[in-house]
């Protein structure tokens, strides 16, 4: 049985599954790249971006990462374009990409 | 020591699990098993358990609280029939396919329509692909032992299945008989305690539970749970005997009553075998090789084990206490002839229906039923294959 979410991929045999799936680790989403799921993609305009970080923890996927009290660019890799942090954004700092 | 009490089949499932005291008891009332969290809820009210006994809102519900402590590593049961059944069957699967072996007691009764509380095993028939291992009982002793080895074999580490304790809603959860109890401690010591290996609220070991599985996992998870099934098979038979060894009585996937040179048998399910063995009985008394065999395991289905005990048999007939609709015999028939199809002997084999919504099973329409295989056996036509009993027409 493979216990570590890196060992699981589309070629295991049904031995080596988990019961039920389960996966015995946490941040295993990393391994993951969901964003693929998108179909509209916000974009972050720098200039305009005070660095309220009222966007960030409204983003329910974390995909904003912050470090050192600032965001950075989108995690492209899991956001879902949701929209939501669009909406928080108080100086139109995030728009549709076109 | 055992002890001699004389209680109802309910009352049995509630001092079984009153025995076992488990973690978490989500209830939500339906007749006939309403009896069940009904005392349990006096238990909880004296003392006796140290259960968390969740009154819920539906039947959705009270599976899926047990769904949610299973994961977070408690030992989780429920009860519920009839349309409370049918309405947990989406999280059945869930249960099943999560691998979190919840123990659900059943007391089977009719599904609509027409509205009708009795029994028959339309409801827990329906579940038969839910995943859920379903063991079927006699009488209230039958349910009591069931109960006892339920948990053994759901959390058996090769099986975590759930589990589901089916008797004859009212003929057995409500009729009051003689019953021998063991006691507490023994029940406890042979229960044991449940300590699974992962669970939610273990910190030191993060876990997801559910994911979501695209079709390049799906196939080969679903494989995984059907051989945790296949495995289910042995456990059944390791805890049946660890059981007679404990407490002395005797389980298998099946009981084989005089079937040893059974030339025709009832192949049948529940409290209504015992009505099938005094016609058996009385036949034998008039020089008819008659048997029958009461099925206990029906998930997983013990298809080889019932061929080798049906390979002599000249002419059986499977009793089936559902329709189920399929036009051509009962779920019961469907397994049994499935089992059957390449064995290199068998007998000639005809589904009866019968007892639906409660409907009287008699010793004289068992004895009908044998007497019509007696002619088959003999070389007579089989007639329609299948077919229903003690139906009123024109």
């Amino acid at each position: 049985m493979k216990n570590r979410a890196e060992e699981i991929n589309e070629q295991i045999a049904w031995q080596d599954l988990t019961e039920g799936c389960e996966i015995y680790e946490s941040g295993s989403s990393v391994l993951t790249k969901t964003g693929e799921w998108r179909s509209r993609t916000p974009k972050w305009i720098r200039e305009k971006c005070k660095q309220c970080l009222l966007c960030a923890p409204f983003c329910p996927d974390a995909s904003i990462p912050v470090s050192d009290g600032k965001r950075d660019e989108f995690d492209y890799d899991h956001c879902k374009g949701c929209g939501i942090c669009l909406k928080t954004c108080p100086f139109e700092a995030i728009i549709w990409k076109q | 020591m055992s002890i001699r009490e004389r209680m109802s089949g309910n009352e049995a499932v509630a001092t079984a699990l009153r025995q076992i005291d488990p973690d978490v008891f989500a209830m939500f009332p339906i007749t006939p098993s309403t009896e069940i969290p009904q005392y349990f809820a006096q238990y909880v009210a004296d003392g006796r358990v140290e259960t968390e006994f969740i009154c819920v809102e539906s039947e959705h519900s009270s599976l899926s609280a047990c769904i949610g402590a299973e994961a977070a590593g408690c030992r989780a049961v429920t009860a519920t029939s009839s349309a409370g059944l049918s309405f947990m069957n989406e999280v059945l699967y869930v249960a099943a396919s999560l691998r979190l072996p919840v123990v659900l007691a059943v007391s089977c009764r009719a599904l609509t329509g027409p509205i009708n509380i009795n029994h028959d095993y339309s409801d827990s028939m329906a579940e038969r692909d839910s995943g859920f291992i379903q063991l079927y009982a006699e009488n209230n002793q039958e349910v009591y032992d069931n109960l006892l080895m339920a948990h053994r074999i759901a959390e058996h580490s090769s099986v975590r299945l759930p589990l589901m304790i089916c008797q004859d809603g009212f003929i057995t959860s409500h009729a009051i008989e003689n019953i021998e109890l063991e006691e507490d401690e023994e029940v406890k010591k042979f229960v044991g305690e449940y300590h699974p290996e992962n669970y939610l609220l273990k910190k030191e070991n993060p876990l997801a539970v559910g994911p979501y599985g695209i079709s390049a996992y799906y196939m080969e998870a679903r494989v995984a749970q059907a051989e945790a099934m296949k495995r289910a098979k042995q456990v059944i038979l390791e805890v049946a005997e660890d059981f007679r060894k404990t407490f002395g009585r005797e389980y298998g996937f099946f009981e084989c009553y005089r079937m040893e040179d059974a030339d025709v048998a009832l192949v049948i399910m529940g409290s209504s075998a015992g009505t099938a063995k005094v016609a058996a009985d009385a036949l034998r008394e008039e020089g008819i090789r008659a048997g029958v065999v009461k099925i206990r395991a029906f998930r997983p289905f013990p298809g080889p084990e019932l061929c080798e005990v049906l390979k002599n048999c000249k002419a059986a007939a499977v009793m089936d206490k559902s329709e189920g609709f399929s036009a051509c015999g009962g779920p019961l028939f469907a397994e049994t002839s499935g089992a059957l199809i390449n064995a290199e002997s068998r007998p000639k084999l005809i589904d009866v229906v019968y007892g639906l919504g409660g409907r009287d099973f008699t010793v004289e329409s068992a004895s009908e039923v044998f007497k019509r295989l007696c002619g088959i056996a003999k070389g007579a036509e089989i007639g329609p294959v299948y077919s229903h009993l003690g139906v009123r027409s024109l």
